[in-house]
């Protein structure tokens, strides 16, 4: 057995976490960049020329890129040969958060559901471990703004629809966005699993690069054709009309029930700021 | 690029259309989705609210903390749909006009012609950029929502587009 102090992995939570912050991923940079080449003049291309000066000024200055610094979304792949030590794992990543958010002068947007009273500090965050072989930990941190989040959708497909409904549910989902969620976005898409797992898949799909593609050639076309056709419809840039919608759509698959094709969609905007971490 | 200093007249208001690019200077004040619903509870019992709302711009948007030597933190908008149930009425009793983020509904769209108001969409994902144009920031109501609280800008050269014109015209119209 490995051993690791709970302590390691806060510490590597708060240096992610205002990282991210303040900048976001290469491939997003790139993708912006990209977008801003391909739009023809007028308001769209106005939106993606502040978008990509944002992005410039506020890692410079570090400073928050978006004012919605998210709820911390953390994902940690745990080697079973691990054994950790020191506080309660969920202590420790929430620890981390929360000195980073007060460090970094993020927002703190995390509140109770009904009452709607901010718990002060970003957390709790949400927290998803999964046991794999090994004794490594790998840990994705990926802040969630909500503005995007609220636009997601799950569909229980019937096994009839196959991949046309797979792409036709991506397509209408942005296409209800519309202007709301900042587009352009990135589209995460679970396929398969259960309608909880589909959703995590979702998220986790996000946190893949833009620009790589599933390692499945069936899969790797769902997201090429459905970038294609959400690109079709002409929203553009917040909603400005224009060529860019999305910026890349990602999916993840699982195994699924015979008697049903769950796809969940989530949507991100162009804020992408996922951290990766092995430890 | 039209320059334009808050609150305007009308005679600018009707100058403006649909997807024009502007820079605002002048003040405006925030509130988002708690924010709404207090104002909007307040304006229920008929009690006077804490800070004038004839000619106001509400500018949809939470920012974060100050660093210091800065007058305000990251502070874009945040999605305008989410207050689509409060604006018409705010409209009615005087406000000036909103900025935000994307879409809002059709009895949004209404009542800016109706009173001959404006709706501007500020770029969602830019509150860096916005935070450098924010000059002043103090909370003016409601301190125990924190990012949530009204705060009063001054902002300079706030870039934004016309999203919603006097006329009934929409940028997010279909071309």
């Amino acid at each position: 057995m490995r051993k690791v102090d709970t302590k390691e992995i806060e510490n590597a939570i708060y240096e992610m976490a205002l990282d991210a912050g303040v900048s976001l991923t290469d491939s997003c940079k790139r993708a912006l960049y990209d977008a801003r080449q391909i739009e023809d003049e007028g308001a769209a291309k106005f939106a993606l020329q502040a978008l990509c000066d944002n992005f410039e000024l506020a890692e410079r200055e570090k400073m928050p890129v978006c004012q919605d610094t998210g709820m911390a979304v953390v994902m940690m792949e745990i080697g079973q040969e691990v054994a950790l030590e020191g506080k309660l794992l969920s202590d420790a990543v929430n620890d981390g958060v929360r000195r980073a958010y007060e460090d970094g002068y993020f927002r703190k947007s995390v509140c109770d559901p009904i009452t709607r009273k901010n718990t002060g500090d970003n957390t709790p965050a949400v927290i998803h471990t999964t046991i794999v072989a090994g004794d490594r930990i790998n840990i994705t941190f990926m802040p969630k703004g909500f503005g995007s989040e609220n636009m997601s959708r799950v569909y229980m497909l019937k096994p009839a629809q196959g991949v046309e409904g797979i792409i036709d549910a991506i397509v209408e989902t942005v296409k209800l966005t519309g202007s709301r969620p900042c587009p352009p976005v990135i589209v995460g898409v679970g396929i398969g699993g259960s309608f909880d797992t589909c959703t995590y898949l979702a998220k986790r799909a996000l946190t893949r690069d833009l620009g790589t593609h599933s390692q499945r050639e069936d899969i790797a076309q769902i997201e090429e054709r459905a970038l294609k056709s959400i690109n079709a419809l002409g929203i553009g840039c917040q909603g400005f009309h224009g060529k860019i919608t999305a910026l890349g759509v990602n999916c993840e698959w699982a195994p699924t029930h015979i008697a049903g094709l769950p796809v969940a969609i989530n949507i991100q905007c162009h804020c992408m700021r996922c951290r990766k971490e092995v430890l | 690029m039209k320059i334009l200093n808050l609150p305007l007249t009308s005679k600018e208001i009707k100058e403006l259309h649909a997807g024009d690019s502007v820079l605002l200077n002048g003040v405006i004040l925030t509130a988002r989705d708690c924010a709404h619903k207090r104002i909007a509870e307040i304006m229920q019992r008929g009690e006077v609210l804490p800070f004038e709302l004839k000619d106001a711009y509400i500018y949809y948007a939470g920012p974060c903390p100050a660093k210091p030597g800065m007058a305000s933190g990251s502070c874009g908008p945040t999605t305008s749909a989410r207050m689509d149930s409060f604006a018409p009425s705010l409209l009615d009793a005087g406000l000036g006009g909103m900025i935000g983020k994307g879409e809002m509904s059709m009895e949004v769209r209404r009542a800016i012609v109706r009173n001959c108001r404006v709706y501007f969409a500020a770029i969602g994902g830019a509150g860096a950029l916005y935070a450098k144009a924010i000059k002043s920031s103090e909370c003016i109501a409601f301190p125990d929502l924190l990012s949530e609280a009204v705060y009063r800008l001054e902002v300079e050269n706030f870039p934004a587009v016309v999203a919603f014109d006097c006329y009934g015209n929409s940028i997010y119209d279909q071309k």
